[in-house]
């Protein structure tokens, strides 16, 4: 890590300043196109969003009577509804709480397991390896039902944990193969120097290894939250009332009256506001991203 | 256990194929397999010269059930001659 | 790297490894048992043998999915990759406004997959979405629900509106780490963009595009809530992909056996798409590496 941005950012020799400053204009409308394209992009994303979130300060007969680009009767009683009724915001912390066990778990298991596909040669290490890929290959759909039947006969259904261990499935190996990119891009001198100055495995492990791969396990970290978080079809095959994720709560919307657009569009607003904390937790380590190893 | 409806041809199904990759990791550690190239188009280890073999069975298998006549065990001695033949020379 | 030659890496394996065949295999083998019976309940089965695999192999509205979901995931990877990698190529590459671009692009990817369903559910609507109702106004007479057409064009955009944002975020994580030297080395020797593109950008790019190229096909290959909410699968059945034909067979009827048949021959192609396309670059880049350090 450390010497890939020094070499990104050393190299400003005399020589190619000059040069820099011929393509200078060609440069500056690049960029004008980039931004504009960039611009009209990032607004074709936003408006789906933003239509829901213009719903959800909404009545439902002013979503129902006209289309308006603005709440014309602005209301909070959808998310008060919501924020109020322990039915309701539960699904929210149930959701959280599996997605926290389930990236606890991964990176947990997959640190290790990622350090020895990137340092050791061993028996089956290609074969083990495409064998968890092929977990994040297996349809949820397929094992939905053998699921509820695992965790019923261990008496676990409708808990966080089984919810957290069936995402395991695809997560734990997408954590393995991700980390072991950003760790094959660490020198193993790193590895040899640390031993030789006597550090035990585990020490060095923790304090010197782990810290340098800090971003690779940021980067991992989000796909972990993103993958368990936007799962939907395990997470509600496995839960009943206890550990219900917000996802399954959201389909009580529709009602013997037709549906509740106003509250279907807050709730669906709350699910996405974690997702927002995570990314700015993780903006700088995502940039910094999938550098290591894989390129 | 009882909820996973075991039956005899699964149980010795997933037994053999236990045995089989028992039988490879010996093999590997007592005559560690080179890579190398046969009639496939990549080069090769003995593993992965096994699961090409197997991953390939299973599709003789379902052709033959799905879209044929013949019993199932004409595809399975097919796919002991086809793995035999690929472990051999692919 | 050299990696060291030891079987200590199954040490360090081993908790995956247990994690991923408690999740993994366990319902794995109960998939295969039960394709085998008709299972009334545990007590109550009769073996069948082959004859769940034969009906299912011959079911027209498989077989119909099958070739629907082919279609769907080489449409959205076309899309998606040349949009994705456009996307990153015209990201800030610092400073505040490539922080507010990350979080923007980000954003979709947080979502959970049924919320996406309704945000377009919602955005679609001809009476209360903006999308809808735009294209009504526009003259054409938009209908989901009605014209197969527009339902597939709908779940597309959908798609392609949901993650497109992964590949550009890899594409932008991939482009950060190459060496500005490069570049200047370009402008030096007056290169067009499109060269630097395609001999700079492009191949740093290969390595993060196999890895979202391999997840946005499996993970599409799967899909399931999204247009399950959007659409039902219809109009018909010409949006029923194979994790909702699977879903309504196992969990909807009930009819396990089936279901459990379908299940092994689903799986058995994502295994052998992934399988000839994992191995198939993991080839390329050995045959780069070795004729490399072969100079």
């Amino acid at each position: 890590m450390t010497q890939s941005t020094a070499t990104g950012q050393t190299v400003s020799t005399p020589k190619s300043r000059q040069s820099a400053l011929a393509n200078a204009r060609y440069k500056k409308e690049s960029a004008l196109k980039s931004n504009i394209g960039l611009t009209v992009y990032l607004i074709l994303l936003i408006l789906p969003i933003y239509w829901l979130v213009n719903m959800s300060f909404k009545t439902n007969q002013e979503i129902l009577g006209a289309l308006t680009f603005f709440p014309a009767d602005f209301t909070l009683a959808n998310y008060k509804q919501i924020l109020t009724d322990p039915s309701w915001y539960n699904g929210y912390i149930n959701s959280m709480t599996y997605v926290a066990m389930n990236m606890t778990i991964s990176l947990l298991v997959a640190l290790p397991a990622a350090y020895a596909f990137s340092r050791y040669k061993f028996v089956g290490d290609k074969h083990l390896f495409f064998w968890l890929l092929t977990n994040k290959m297996a349809p949820p759909a397929v094992f939905a039902l053998p699921f509820f039947q695992l965790y019923s006969s261990i008496g676990l259904f409708d808990t966080h944990i089984a919810v957290a261990l069936a995402h395991c499935l695809f997560n734990v190996a997408l954590a393995v193969w991700i980390l072991e990119g950003f760790m094959s891009g660490v020198p193993i001198e790193i590895d040899e120097t640390a031993y030789i100055d006597g550090y035990k495995f585990w020490n060095f492990f923790i304090k010197i290894y782990i810290p340098l791969i800090r971003s690779g396990i940021g980067v991992t970290a989000f796909f972990l939250f993103m993958f368990s978080w936007i799962e939907l079809l395990l997470a509600r095959t496995l839960t009943a009332t206890n550990a219900q994720p917000i996802q399954a709560i959201m389909t009580r919307t529709a009602g013997a009256s037709g549906i509740d657009w106003g509250l279907l569009a807050a709730a669906g607003v709350l699910t996405i506001l974690p997702g927002i904390l995570v990314i700015y937790f993780v903006r700088n380590h995502v940039a910094k991203g999938f550098a290591l190893g894989r390129t | 256990m009882n909820w996973m409806v075991w039956t005899m041809p699964t149980a010795g199904f997933f037994s053999g194929i236990a045995l089989l990759l028992a039988g490879m990791t010996v093999w590997q550690y007592f005559s560690p397999s080179v890579e190398r190239k046969g009639f496939l188009p990549i080069v090769t280890t003995r593993g992965d010269r096994l699961f090409i073999g197997l991953l390939t069975s299973a599709y003789l298998h379902l052709g033959i059930i799905g879209f044929t006549e013949f019993h199932v065990l004409v595809a399975t001695a097919l796919s002991v001659i086809w793995i035999a033949i690929l472990m051999r020379w692919g | 790297m050299n990696k060291i030659e030891s079987n200590k890496g199954w040490l360090f394996v081993l908790p995956v490894f247990i994690v991923v065949a408690f999740s993994a295999v366990i319902p794995l083998m109960t998939v295969v048992n039960y394709s085998v019976q008709d299972v009334f309940d545990a007590n109550t089965r009769f073996f069948t043998g082959t004859e769940w695999y034969r009906d299912m192999l011959n079911n027209p509205q498989l077989q119909g999915a099958l070739i629907r979901q082919f279609i769907f995931s080489f449409t959205i990877l076309a899309i998606e990759v040349p949009l994705g990698i456009l996307v990153a190529l015209m990201m800030p590459k610092k400073g505040w406004q490539a922080s507010l671009a990350l979080v923007l692009v980000s954003l979709p990817l947080l979502i959970p997959l049924n919320v996406v369903g309704t945000i377009w559910q919602v955005f679609t609507r001809t009476d209360i979405g903006l999308m809808g109702w735009g294209i009504r106004e526009l003259g054409y007479a938009y209908n989901i629900s009605r014209n197969s057409g527009d339902a597939w064009a709908t779940i597309i955009l959908m798609d392609v509106w949901h993650w497109t944002p992964l590949i550009a975020l890899l594409c932008y994580s991939g482009l950060r780490a190459i060496p500005e030297a490069y570049y200047q080395a370009a402008r030096i020797d007056q290169a067009s963009r499109w060269a630097v593109f395609r001999f700079i950008q492009l191949p740093k790019l290969i390595n993060v595009l196999v890895i979202g190229v391999l997840i946005r096909f499996m993970d599409s290959f799967m899909i399931y809530a999204e247009p399950f909410v959007l659409t039902g699968g219809g109009p018909g059945s010409s949006t029923t992909f194979l994790s909702q034909a699977l879903t309504a067979m196992a969990i909807g009827q009930f009819d396990l056996g089936p279901a459990a048949a379908f299940s092994i021959i689903y799986f058995l192609i994502i295994l052998a798409v992934s399988f000839v396309f994992y191995t198939t670059i993991m080839h390329m880049q050995k045959d780069k590496t070795t004729s490399k350090s072969g100079e």
